[in-house]
């Protein structure tokens, strides 16, 4: 039973870091841009399909390093030409722009590199499982958690710390102002744009060695993310963070006692946040809303 | 002012005489009757979702949950009830629309991009209930095993069951009836203050309207519509599928309104007949229709975001 339950958290917790990743960079992008990213899953997928191409090249650590960054370049390349347009306008259409961007992205995977899943070989080193007690832990199980906590850590030192990391914070509380301080807030939003694609290619990658690739396989994450970010409390990465690990570790756990209801019951840790604190756990009273 | 006026009646008038001369025309152009039923109820639909979205100027992306519901509401009930096609409608309308009233209530105080993606993930718990409840719903292979019941009317019967021309014509008169209802509710007072929310929302408020409360009634009435085409829609294909439940679907209401124009009582109607068209002719023509439909979508928003009809409206704004 105790063995059980260490694989569920311990399930939870990697499948919680997952929904991290990918809600900390549509967080980001709600949060600077007012624009919720639906083509975010298909910027994962593109993220773990360039891994897939790049291994047999540069091996799987080099794509790990590069993918995202080229995913982050793609998201840049869509945000000039495409989502930057609908800003000013009202938010159904940026919803619909990046609906029928994530329908001719998950299409285009599927041209390019077929329907049918595909394997990224990830090293003999990491396939292993750590102990004979814990056989479902692989090192790449560890490796993965590894990766996000120094990806998390990273995105909020860089947001700390760093000069642009601190007017996309600026830009979160009052974009107006920021704008009238002088900093150019289009470019502000490109470039928070590609930081959160890159967060969706590094998802893509890390995902990609653990289940496998297939054009949708963003679909399943996208709305677990919405989640995370509506249980954390948009406007709040902090949120956001929090909501992911508490939404991924709450359905492994129901795994245990009901499989059938693992995933009902984020959508009932949703209702029962939005009832009892509407702004979600760490969200501000009247954010983008 | 007369001029609109005439206008306005003759673009009722020319619908009119299209949709129910739909049986005569259709075929000439190797079109089918069902094709009609599927493009009049998704306008049903869409023109429900256009009471919230371009008359209250509130957005939802998660209707597909209120028409799915009501979809299962109407084949549950002829499945597991009794076969009467009018009380399945009722049934799959109340429980689209109460589902909708009660989701309402959670929501109407979130705003903007908070607001849709909210109903987004409302929309997805229903979705995750018809795929994992197997033995009653069908799960994802969809409800079957129910069938549309003859009107009986005491003096006479319509076989709507086995004449598809019977039945399109019963779903135009749903529609229509629908369509006075919902003409007449944003005439009303109610209607107009509607579309004072949309406008100014802080001014609405300032003059004492009941916000919340009125985005709430918006909301359900809304759903209630929307559920009622959903109800049809189980109907027309004899099966209730968990995608007419998913995000995706929202997704093409939201589009057949803003491709129709959104600011016009009658543009998801047209919305739905390029929708269906465009749907029909692709998935036909290549197996990589997603990308195709994508595309389009990603066209009408970047170069016509007022939709067909609000080209030829002046003044409207995007």
């Amino acid at each position: 039973m105790l063995q059980v339950v260490m694989f569920n958290v311990t399930n939870g917790l990697i499948v919680g870091a997952f929904y991290v990743l990918m809600a900390l960079g549509l967080s980001m992008i709600i949060n600077l841009s007012n624009v919720v990213n639906f083509a975010h899953g298909n910027f994962l997928a593109l993220g773990g399909y360039i891994a897939y191409t790049l291994t047999p090249y540069i091996g799987f650590w080099g794509a790990l390093l590069i993918a995202p960054f080229l995913t982050a370049i793609f998201g840049w390349v869509i945000e000039q030409i495409l989502i930057r347009h609908v800003y000013a306008r009202n938010h159904i259409y940026s919803l619909l722009l990046t609906f029928g961007l994530g329908f001719v992205l998950q299409d285009t995977c599927r041209f390019l590199w077929g329907p049918s899943p595909l394997p990224l070989g990830i090293p003999d080193l990491l396939s292993t499982p750590i102990t004979e007690d814990l056989f479902f832990i692989t090192w790449y199980r560890v490796f993965m958690v590894v990766v996000v906590i120094v990806a998390v850590t990273g995105l909020f030192s860089f947001l700390r710390y760093t000069r642009v990391g601190m007017r996309i914070r600026a830009g979160t509380l009052d974009l107006d102002t920021v704008s009238a301080l002088g900093v150019n807030v289009a470019a502000l939003r490109s470039y928070n744009f590609a930081v959160g694609s890159y967060l969706a290619g590094l998802a893509g990658v890390l995902a990609a060695g653990q289940i496998g690739l297939n054009p949708n396989m963003g679909d399943d994450l996208i709305m677990p993310s919405f989640i995370a970010i509506i249980v954390g409390g948009v406007g709040s990465l902090t949120g956001t963070l929090l909501g992911g690990l508490l939404i991924g570790v709450a359905a492994a756990l129901t795994t245990v006692v009901m499989p059938s209801a693992s995933e009902a019951v984020i959508y009932v840790i949703m209702a029962v946040v939005l009832l009892i604190r509407p702004r979600g756990l760490l969200g501000e009273e009247g954010m983008l809303s | 002012m007369n001029g609109t006026f005439v206008n306005k009646y003759a673009t009722t008038a020319i619908i009119w005489i299209l949709l129910i001369t739909v049986p005569l025309w259709l075929p000439l152009f190797g079109g089918y009757t069902a094709l009609a039923g599927r493009v009049v109820v998704f306008a049903l639909a869409a023109m429900s979702f256009n009471m919230l979205l371009g008359f209250t100027g509130v957005m939802s992306f998660g209707h597909a949950a209120y028409f799915g519901l009501g979809a299962y509401g109407c084949g549950l009930f002829l499945k597991y009830v009794t076969p009467s096609t009018p009380l399945a409608m009722l049934a799959g309308t109340l429980l689209g629309g109460i589902a909708g009233t009660l989701f309402g209530l959670l929501l109407v105080r979130r705003r903007g991009v908070y607001f849709a993606m909210v109903t987004i993930a409302f929309g997805q718990v229903c979705y995750f209930i018809a795929y994992k409840w197997d033995d009653f719903t069908g799960g994802f292979d969809g409800l079957r095993g129910f069938i549309r019941a003859p009107l009986h009317f005491g003096l006479f019967d319509v076989d709507i069951a086995n004449n598809s021309t019977a039945f399109y014509f019963f779903v135009i008169l749903v529609f229509g009836l629908a369509a006075a209802a919902q003409a007449f509710i944003l005439r009303s007072p109610f209607g107009r203050t509607m579309l004072a929310i949309r406008e100014n929302e802080r001014r609405a408020r300032f003059l004492g309207i009941p916000i919340e409360k009125h985005i709430w009634l918006s909301f359900s009435i809304s759903c209630f519509f929307t559920a009622l085409a959903g109800s049809l829609y189980a109907l027309l294909n004899n099966f209730a599928d968990p995608l007419g439940l998913n995000y995706i679907m929202s997704g093409n209401i939201v589009m057949i309104t803003v491709m129709g124009g959104m600011r016009s009582f009658w543009g998801p109607l047209v919305g739905a007949v390029l929708f269906v068209m465009l749907q029909d002719y692709v998935s036909s023509m290549t197996t990589n229709w997603m990308f195709f439909v994508g595309l389009t979508f990603v066209a009408v928003v970047l170069f016509f975001p007022r939709g067909l009809m609000g080209m030829f409206q002046k003044g409207a704004r995007t």
